[in-house]
């Protein structure tokens, strides 16, 4: 049988297959969605792209709280009473096909006037009539056709689209002012004693002057404020020598230019900053589709729905939930706060929070904590604790939150700067006295001379340039970083803390192994014929792992939803499922299994276990080899042995760890002097990472939720782990050898200043060309190493 | 004869001016936030145009 892939989502078909319309889709939700496109005449969406669509999710009355005015409010951006804007962030754009049928919503439903989809931010703008369609009706629009979207606590914060732009602006007016300072200058380049230019000369100079003014005052803005908090903290920042040079520069052509003895170095200062600026700008490579601010806000939903004591349901805000309420936590929600359940399948998926995939069962009575999604069908609940005061969510309560680390990273350049100013200035200061005892004119010339040439511009932006550069040929590997500061931080480390569950083992593929009585092939085969019947992810690990060819013959087959599966195979029963189902004994081990029951003899169980990932023996022979390793997990110690065989001995394993002692761990090895990189994946680990020196976040899905962190490594590329940390050390060399080029540069201009022969037209050429060629050398440097190791 | 230099730069300093201060209102506005869709939108008019014509030639 040759294998079928759904029209619509492009899922391998199993026996569950539908045929319409001449072709094939794997589930009923494919199916409606071709539907409800093929009548609006959207069919076009299958010919931009081949089996565009996601499948699409069952929602019934999961937004229901949007006809909430009140939560509805916090989610609008704009209502006026007839027409409303929302910005939805929608994480199944992923395609042309995407942007065209999104951006054609108006046909599905007249009341919707415009849609824009941002692509790199996967959001779409809805422009829509109040009058003819509501909030809620939009989301079941938009998701009927499988564009989900994301509606969590966090977007319940006003302003929130307060885009910055400010350094572009800062560097528009420094390239404008450039360029037009360098026109003007250019005729007193060759300094011809000229007619008409004598008479003009006047002109351009002022001309010169105006234009820099807001260059200095408003694009050179931040590098003075800079130098200004850095001298108040007793700081020698980078800031100093680069402000103290453009002052300089600035009224030393100020001066020049009013007593007329010469054209001043107004097209040195415009250039500077625009360079400057222009750094400033490569270093901030932001990935829009990303988010490194996630906390479990994020990630919880805006509402929830309360049964009332009679009997009414009614939609809550989650921070208006009450010790003692009654909630309603329908298929695909997540539970918000911790509580009992009181009736109904849970088969709660805590994988955002621990990473662990298998959904868990909870029968009622049982304890739920916050974070869990609901897979299975509608649930009833008793709250005990309130958001905050959950046992997950009282994490984010630690002082390390409050903290902005950023503030405390003393970048390389700026402990560099130190002592490049002190030695500046006293050249400046030495070369001044020297000149003042032979001819005082001269004196002030060659200082201003000294402290403009010696202005670290080539210095200033190796930095950006090269650290900028590997973060994007990081993020071309798929291992996306928060900012530049992340590579400094990286190449700093000394010890490497994983967490093991989702982190060091995938959540793609399942060790599956069988304890019981033997089972015979045939017997094997008719399992597998059955499972093939089923949808239940369990079913289909398990179906997949069994390599014997099925059987065919399969009379009776029943799904109860929870349980499990029965049926007849070859005139045998065969009963899949919990214990409680099969009629076996409950065991006490927290493990995922599928017990087997054939004609009422219970065989055994499958267990399942997450697989660790690939290339992780490798992973971890290559770090132990320069750093300390230790692994923390959530879970019993059932791998303890299997991991030890992995790592050297010295490693600290340990077990049974909540999410506070996560946190305490890379408190004590940061205590004992450690530069700690953590990989965690869930939201459990979410303050161990934000803890840690380097937090990175392994993802097998980058558009889906992962926790605050300094980056987001694709699960991918895990194995290239070692690879990134030894290309941060490579970085902080190449960028250390661009130092020690635009030092050169400076002795070369230090040699015109200090004999009083800088003219304008040698700062003019030897500015730029220090700073192009370092700027050359790092990124080709930097993309040549890359290339060596990440091949 | 002196004059006519001094318009001519004043003058191309103002069209200048005015092309710089359309490009902050341009920022200022939005255009320049998401450089990616429009790339891919502009090839949609095509698709949207030809769905159009056989929609019509159906109705005919």
């Amino acid at each position: 049988m040759s294998k079928i892939n759904c029209f619509h989502c492009g899922t391998e078909c199993n026996i569950h297959k539908i045929e319409f319309d001449n072709k094939t889709f794997c589930c009923n939700g494919c199916k409606t969605v071709f539907e409800i496109l093929n009548q609006n005449e959207l069919a076009c969406y299958y010919d931009l792209e081949q089996t565009p669509g996601t499948i699409p999710s069952d929602i019934k009355g999961k937004y229901n709280y949007l006809d909430n005015e009140s939560i509805a409010e916090k989610i609008v951006e704009f209502n006026d009473g007839q027409t409303s804007v929302v910005n939805f962030l929608i994480p199944s754009i992923h395609c042309s096909s995407c942007i065209w049928v999104l951006e054609n919503l108006h046909k599905l439903n007249p009341g919707i006037k415009v849609a824009l989809v941002n692509f790199p931010k996967k959001e779409v703008r809805i422009t829509f009539k109040n009058s003819q369609i509501s909030l809620r009706e939009v989301v079941e629009l938009i998701t009927s056709i499988a564009y989900e979207p994301y509606i969590s606590l966090d977007d319940d914060k006003q302003n929130k689209n307060s885009i910055n732009r400010t350094l572009i602006y800062q560097v528009a007016v420094a390239g404008f002012a450039f360029g037009n300072v360098m026109l003007l200058s250019f005729p007193e380049y060759f300094e011809m004693d000229e007619f008409w230019l004598n008479k003009y000369k006047p002109f351009f100079r002022g001309l010169m002057f105006v234009f820099s003014i807001p260059a200095v005052i408003y694009s050179a803005r931040d590098y003075l404020i800079s130098a200004y908090k850095g001298l108040k903290h007793n700081i020698l920042n980078i800031d100093v020598p680069i402000s103290l040079g453009i002052l300089v520069l600035f009224f030393r052509s100020c001066y020049e230019i009013f007593s007329e003895t010469g054209q001043g170095y107004f097209d040195s200062l415009t250039g500077l900053i625009f360079f400057l600026l222009l750094g400033k700008m490569f270093q901030q490579k932001t990935y829009s589709f990303l988010s490194f601010e996630r906390d479990y806000k994020s990630y919880f939903p805006i509402a929830v729905t309360k049964i009332n004591k009679n009997k009414t349901e009614e939609s809550i805000a989650i921070h208006n939930i009450e010790k003692g309420n009654r909630l309603l936590i329908r298929n695909e929600e997540i539970i918000p706060v911790d509580g009992i359940l009181l009736n109904g399948n849970a088969l709660l998926d805590y994988s955002f929070v621990t990473g662990e995939s298998m959904p868990v069962i909870k029968k009622s009575g049982d304890k739920l904590f916050a974070g869990g999604k609901q897979t299975n069908g509608a649930i009833e609940m008793e709250v005990l604790q309130t958001v905050t005061q959950s046992y997950l969510t009282q994490l984010w309560s630690n002082d390390v939150f409050q903290k902005d680390r950023s503030k405390n990273i003393k970048s390389i350049t700026d402990s560099i700067s130190k002592y490049f100013t002190i030695v500046i200035l006293s050249i400046a200061l030495i070369s001044g006295v020297y000149w003042f005892i032979i001819d005082k004119a001269i004196a002030f010339q060659v200082v201003s001379a000294i402290l403009i040439i010696a202005c670290p511009c080539a210095l200033a932006l190796s930095a950006p340039f090269a650290l900028g550069n590997m973060i994007r040929l990081f993020g071309r590997h798929k291992f996306y970083l928060k900012n530049t500061n992340v590579i400094e931080a990286i190449s700093k480390i000394n010890a490497v803390v994983f967490d093991k569950t989702g982190t060091i083992t995938t959540n793609e593929a399942s060790d599956v192994r069988y304890e019981g009585t033997p089972l015979s092939e045939p017997e094997m085969s008719r399992i597998k014929g059955l499972l093939r019947a089923s949808n239940h992810p369990l079913s289909r690990m398990l179906y997949d792992s069994i390599n014997v060819t099925e059987s065919k013959i399969i009379t009776e087959f029943k799904e109860v939803l929870g349980k499990g599966i029965i049926g007849s195979v070859d005139n045998y029963e065969i009963k899949l499922g919990s214990h409680s189902y099969v009629g076996a004994n409950e065991d006490l081990i927290n493990q995922t299994n599928i017990y087997v029951r054939i004609n009422k003899e219970i065989k055994g169980k499958f267990i399942f276990q997450n697989a660790y990932r690939k290339g992780l023996e490798g992973v971890f022979k290559k770090l132990t080899a320069e750093l300390d390793i230790s692994i923390l997990s959530g879970d019993n110690e059932g791998e303890k042995q299997n991991l030890q065989k992995l790592l050297p001995k010295y490693s600290q394993l340990l077990f049974n760890q909540k999410p506070e002692n996560k946190l305490e761990f890379i408190k004590r090895l940061q205590d004992k002097k450690q530069n700690i990189m953590m990989l965690g994946d869930g939201l459990n680990d979410a303050g161990a990472l934000a803890q840690s020196d380097v937090g990175i976040a392994v993802s097998e899905n980058i558009n889906v939720f992962s926790p605050a962190c300094d980056g987001i490594l694709d699960a991918e590329v895990f194995k290239k782990l070692p690879d990134f940390i030894s290309l941060s050390h490579h970085t902080m060399f190449i960028i250390k050898i661009s130092f020690v080029i635009s030092f050169l540069y400076n002795i070369i201009g230090l040699l015109f200043a200090v004999s009083g022969n800088l003219s304008p037209i040698i700062a003019a050429i030897l500015m730029p060309i220090s700073s192009i060629s370092v700027v050359i050398f790092v990124t080709f440097s930097t993309n040549f190493i890359a290339k060596k190791l990440l091949h | 004869m002196m004059t006519i230099i001094f318009t001519l730069i004043i003058v191309s300093l103002i069209i200048a001016i005015i092309f710089f201060i359309l490009f902050i209102i341009s920022v200022k506005t939005g255009q320049f936030d998401d450089l990616h869709t429009p790339s891919i939108r502009m090839l949609f008019d095509d698709e949207l145009v030809k769905k159009e014509i056989s929609d019509k030639n159906i109705t005919n």
